[in-house]
């Protein structure tokens, strides 16, 4: 074996994660091997001084309404959900109401009739084109069983 | 990271059919591990929280999808991961269109945001070890908080990557050799001539 190939030996051996086989194989290299030596010491420093970084913690305030905070915007989003959908539903209503009130109402004249019959056409293609995409793209997404 | 629990399992399964109080267990349980490593990978506390919080969230609507003989941490940290690296990209992003085009890569180092207030009990070397961090990329800067700050083992972390105990362990030397060199910039010498 290489000194490089002790490398994963010995960040194991400074994270205290190897076996007592590996130890004694680690330490055995390292008795004969200055190389190996220097550099564990670099990183035991390394290590020292990154250990004694640590984080501030947040208030207990925070923790305490963290779980509140949470909850509130699953509870928020289902409310979106909800409003969206009804929202949609009485657009469309509305839309179908008013433009049956339109074509049955005679003293519109035939322009706006068949303008306004060309716009919900246009609408109707697009959005079974957007709809298409989607569904072709999700039928392809390669991540879309990405282990979880 | 602690182990899985019994409590952590019926929660699961009531969660599975709705129960939304039912998350709750696990956000008591790994709230502030997903606060810190957020705050690991990203560098600032208000964007930290707002992550955490979001990462749960999205957790939540879809823990469906988690299989029932999968371990909750090593899904959401993926979660959390994925959110705070595209949270990274936009800001990168953001920072380089603002300034008009000109390419600048330097100013969109990730290191701008680790400010060492939220360093505790701070002095001048850690201060220079946690912006040293911030400077590492996204692979190498996750080991070392995993490793450093969440005290995690190498099977812990392994679990967590979806990797194996190698690939950790490579990670870390390179990891390290990179936190030193970065630390010894500027002064001339090793990590050995630091106080």
């Amino acid at each position: 074996m290489t000194c490089h190939d002790y490398k994963d030996l010995m960040m194991g051996y400074l994270d205290n994660e190897l076996s007592d086989e590996q130890r004694r194989q680690f330490e055995e290299h390292l008795a004969g091997c200055s190389e190996c030596k220097d550099e564990l010491e670099e990183f035991r420093k390394l290590k020292a001084i990154t250990d004694e970084v640590t984080l501030v913690e947040p208030e207990d305030r925070i923790w305490q309404d963290y779980w509140d905070g949470i909850y509130n915007r699953i509870e928020r989003s289902v409310g979106w959900i909800v409003f969206s959908v009804a929202a949609i539903l009485l657009t469309i209503y509305g839309g179908f109401k008013m433009i049956e009130e339109l074509i049955k109402d005679a003293t519109v004249g035939m322009l706006l009739k068949v303008g306004l019959l060309a716009l919900i056409a246009g609408l109707a293609i697009l959005f079974v084109s957007v709809l298409r995409e989607r569904l072709y793209f999700w039928q392809r997404d390669r991540y879309k069983n990405v282990r979880r | 990271m602690p182990s899985v629990c019994q409590e952590e399992i019926i929660a699961m399964r009531r969660c599975r059919l709705g129960s939304s109080g039912s998350f709750e267990v696990f956000v008591n349980r790994y709230m502030k591990d997903a606060y810190f490593i957020a705050l690991g990978l990203v560098g600032n506390r208000e964007d930290a929280m707002d992550l955490s919080q979001e990462a749960f969230i999205r957790a939540y609507r879809n823990i469906k999808h988690l299989k029932p003989d999968r371990r909750f941490f090593p899904w959401f940290y993926q979660i959390l991961k994925n959110l705070c690296i595209s949270h990274l990209r936009k800001r990168r992003y953001r920072q380089t269109s603002s300034l008009d085009g000109e390419n600048c890569p330097e100013v969109a180092a990730t290191t701008d945001y680790f400010s060492p207030e939220v360093v505790a009990g701070r002095n001048e070397l850690k201060d220079k070890v946690w912006q040293a961090i911030g400077k590492l990329d996204d692979k190498h800067r996750e080991v070392i908080i995993l490793r450093h700050f969440q005290n995690m083992s190498y099977e812990q972390i392994a679990e967590a990557l979806y990797c194996n105990k190698g690939t950790v362990t490579s990670r870390l030397y390179y990891a390290r050799k990179k936190l030193e060199e970065l630390l010894s910039t500027g002064k001339g010498g090793s990590i050995n001539d630091m106080p």
